[in-house]
């Protein structure tokens, strides 16, 4: 469940638009201000503020944030201000760069959106970066790498819940076979993962619970450390099936490392307000035994702090 | 008798072996329909191939083949226009599909839909795919086809091709060179190298038009001249940099008296999915008449009957 809370009747995009103005004026940025409407819009309002913005005042809204705001805050901003498909679009081009690149990135935003999701991601890489995405995941990524991240970022998969049983109980048993023998960037088990449907996937890996009486992500716990595929296979599996227990993950990293990893938190806040943070919350503080939310107040300060926490729908406004 | 039997335009209505195909209702309702029964005994009589003299019982019995010929003759009418009446989404989802039931020959038909449509209709195939089959067209390659092939048939429908009109010409060219490297190396399929993989399945296809005049430049020969003994990676690179020839070759061999009945179904299949884009179609048209000196209108007129060729030349008219 989302965590972003709207109010029932909202300011129009003109008047929204008048208001982040005034944010700009003067001497300083109004955080505030800026925090109070843009977190507590839906993505299809933020759309139309940008919109209005632009017509009114005959700039990008993003750009005037740019030019009033500074790193965290502003990065955050600035993600949740994006059309969610042209957020993943740019997380994605960001993790095939260099000195940002980061295959965990590709394999998330592959995996843990819908396929309508992943598509509008397509096309907004298109509009905004002239080339495919997966054009540029193959360019930067090589090996068992590219094998598995090109496959994950080209599928388009069938998102209904009918399973096929029989099939769940065949590939279940490859998988077991080709990890028996460490053969994790077998052909077979990319195809697996990168073609069948979310709900297959899942019935495959309850039965091969069921067969071999441990969790698939328990088997691949061995030789973990320094196999950097085998630890991307088993985030992938990981998405795929429990996209919150994922998440949770990242979030426990990304806040407990000594200098909080801004970028995770930032990412997965900023792309999870409106689809599951809740749950995402939820299990973080069954896990933790402590809220989300104290948890980042306590890592973060001002209005870095304060966006996140509106968007976790536990400010005041 | 009240007329005498023109047994030669009966035949001819059938379109027998070696006639070409369809099927002239309006020849057959006029001759035959109009026949005495002794009409017809004289036809049976003299029509070997189609019916068998059972002296013992003094009956002409009818082959089986007959049945069956005059049952794939009279549907391509038929197929055509269920074919045509259907969204472009679902005949290419349905090809897909049946080329993958069907097997290996038939798997040159997964190209030619990966390749020649716009990346929005080949993402709508798999969107009918979805509804159609309850599977995604990836999940069923994949789980059907094995090693290379498998790669590259995969890769190429899971594209979502950039078409818009910038390109990178160093990349085009650094691509070009990959690609030289992989089809000289001796021994080594080029279809099993994954760079040539990433780059037919990921690259858009103006990008590929500029690799291709440097791979010519660099190589000194042409890399449409087939460059792989793998007929797939042929005819992909044909239908990403060169459709209307790779359609005007299989119009032709569609359109030749000896075609198997496989190949014969390509007329219907190619006039239908490209006849809605006109500007395709017409150069298809053009193409068809530089390399085999007569026009696409001439040939269908000369080989085909019935209904079925004036549906055709009604598609084809389309485009002019």
């Amino acid at each position: 469940m989302a965590t972003l809370k709207v109010s029932s009747s909202v300011p129009s995009p003109s008047e929204d638009a008048e208001q982040l103005k005034t944010a700009f004026e003067g001497w300083g940025t109004n955080e505030d201000l800026i925090i109070s409407i843009l977190a507590h819009r839906s993505a299809e309002q933020r759309k139309l503020i940008r919109q209005t913005y632009h017509e009114v005042f005959g700039e990008d809204l993003l750009k005037s944030l740019d030019k009033e705001l500074s790193s965290d805050f502003e990065r955050a901003i600035l993600l949740w201000t994006l059309e969610p498909g042209e957020r993943d679009a740019l997380l994605a081009n960001e993790a095939t760069k260099r000195w940002t690149s980061s295959n965990q990135v590709l394999m998330e935003v592959a995996c843990t959106r819908t396929s309508t999701q992943l598509l509008h991601a397509r096309q907004a890489y298109h509009a905004r970066f002239k080339k495919s995405i997966e054009e540029d995941v193959a360019h930067h990524t090589t090996g068992d790498f590219r094998k598995l991240l090109v496959s994950l970022v080209s599928s388009y998969r069938y998102e209904g819940d009918e399973v096929n049983m029989t099939l769940a109980k065949q590939e279940a048993k490859l998988i077991h076979e080709r990890i028996k023998d460490k053969h994790y960037s077998d052909e077979e088990v990319i195809r697996i993962l990168s073609t069948r449907s979310k709900a297959q996937i899942n019935a495959t890996f309850n039965r091969y619970q069921d067969d071999h009486g441990e969790e698939i992500l328990k088997s691949l716990e061995e030789g973990y450390g320094d196999d950097k595929f085998l630890e991307l296979l088993r985030s992938t599996i990981q998405c795929l099936t429990r996209p919150e227990l994922y998440f949770v993950d990242v979030l426990r990293s990304a806040i407990n490392k000594t200098g909080t990893n801004e970028g995770a938190l930032t990412r997965i806040v900023t792309t999870r307000a409106e689809i599951d943070l809740k749950v995402i919350g939820e299990e973080y503080q069954r896990r933790n035994s402590i809220p989300l939310e104290k948890a980042i107040t306590k890592d973060t300060r001002g209005d870095y702090e304060k966006m996140l926490v509106a968007l976790l729908g536990e400010d005041d406004a | 008798m009240a007329h005498t039997l023109d047994l030669e335009s009966i035949v001819n209505a059938f379109s027998g072996k070696n006639v070409g195909m369809g099927v002239d209702e309006k020849a057959l309702i006029s001759t035959l329909g109009n026949s005495h029964k002794d009409h017809r005994k004289l036809f049976r009589k003299a029509s070997k191939g189609f019916f068998e003299e059972d002296e013992e019982r003094a009956f002409e019995k009818c082959h089986d083949q007959f049945v069956k010929h005059l049952k794939l003759e009279f549907s391509r009418f038929n197929n055509a226009v269920v074919m045509w009446s259907m969204h472009p989404w679902e005949r290419d989802a349905r090809v897909v599909k049946k080329a993958l039931k069907k097997g290996d020959e038939c798997y040159s038909l997964i190209v030619e839909v990966a390749c020649t449509r716009s990346s929005d209709d080949l993402l709508g195939a798999r969107k009918a795919y979805h509804s159609l089959f309850d599977q995604s067209m990836e999940e069923d390659i994949a789980s059907n086809i094995h090693g290379s092939r498998r790669k590259l048939l995969v890769g190429l429908v899971s594209a979502y091709r950039y078409e818009g009109n910038k390109v990178k010409d160093d990349l085009a060219k650094s691509d070009a060179k990959i690609l030289a490297e992989a089809v000289a190396s001796p021994g080594e399929k080029a279809i099993e190298n994954d760079e040539v993989v990433r780059i037919l399945s990921t690259r858009s296809k103006l990008h590929l038009q500029q690799l291709y005049k440097h791979f010519n430049q660099i190589k000194g020969s042409d890399l449409l001249a087939g460059v792989s003994d793998s007929s797939l990676l042929n005819d992909a690179l044909l239908c990403l940099l060169k459709p209307s020839v790779y359609f005007s070759k299989i119009l032709n061999a569609s359109l030749n008296k000896d075609a198997d009945k496989g190949t014969k179904k390509w007329l219907t299949r190619v006039f239908v999915t490209r006849a809605d884009h006109s500007d395709e179609m017409k150069e298809i048209a053009e193409e068809y008449n530089q390399r085999y000196g007569e026009t696409l209108a001439q040939n269908i007129q000369e080989k085909i009957r019935g209904n079925y060729r004036d549906f055709l030349l009604t598609l084809l008219s389309k485009s002019n």
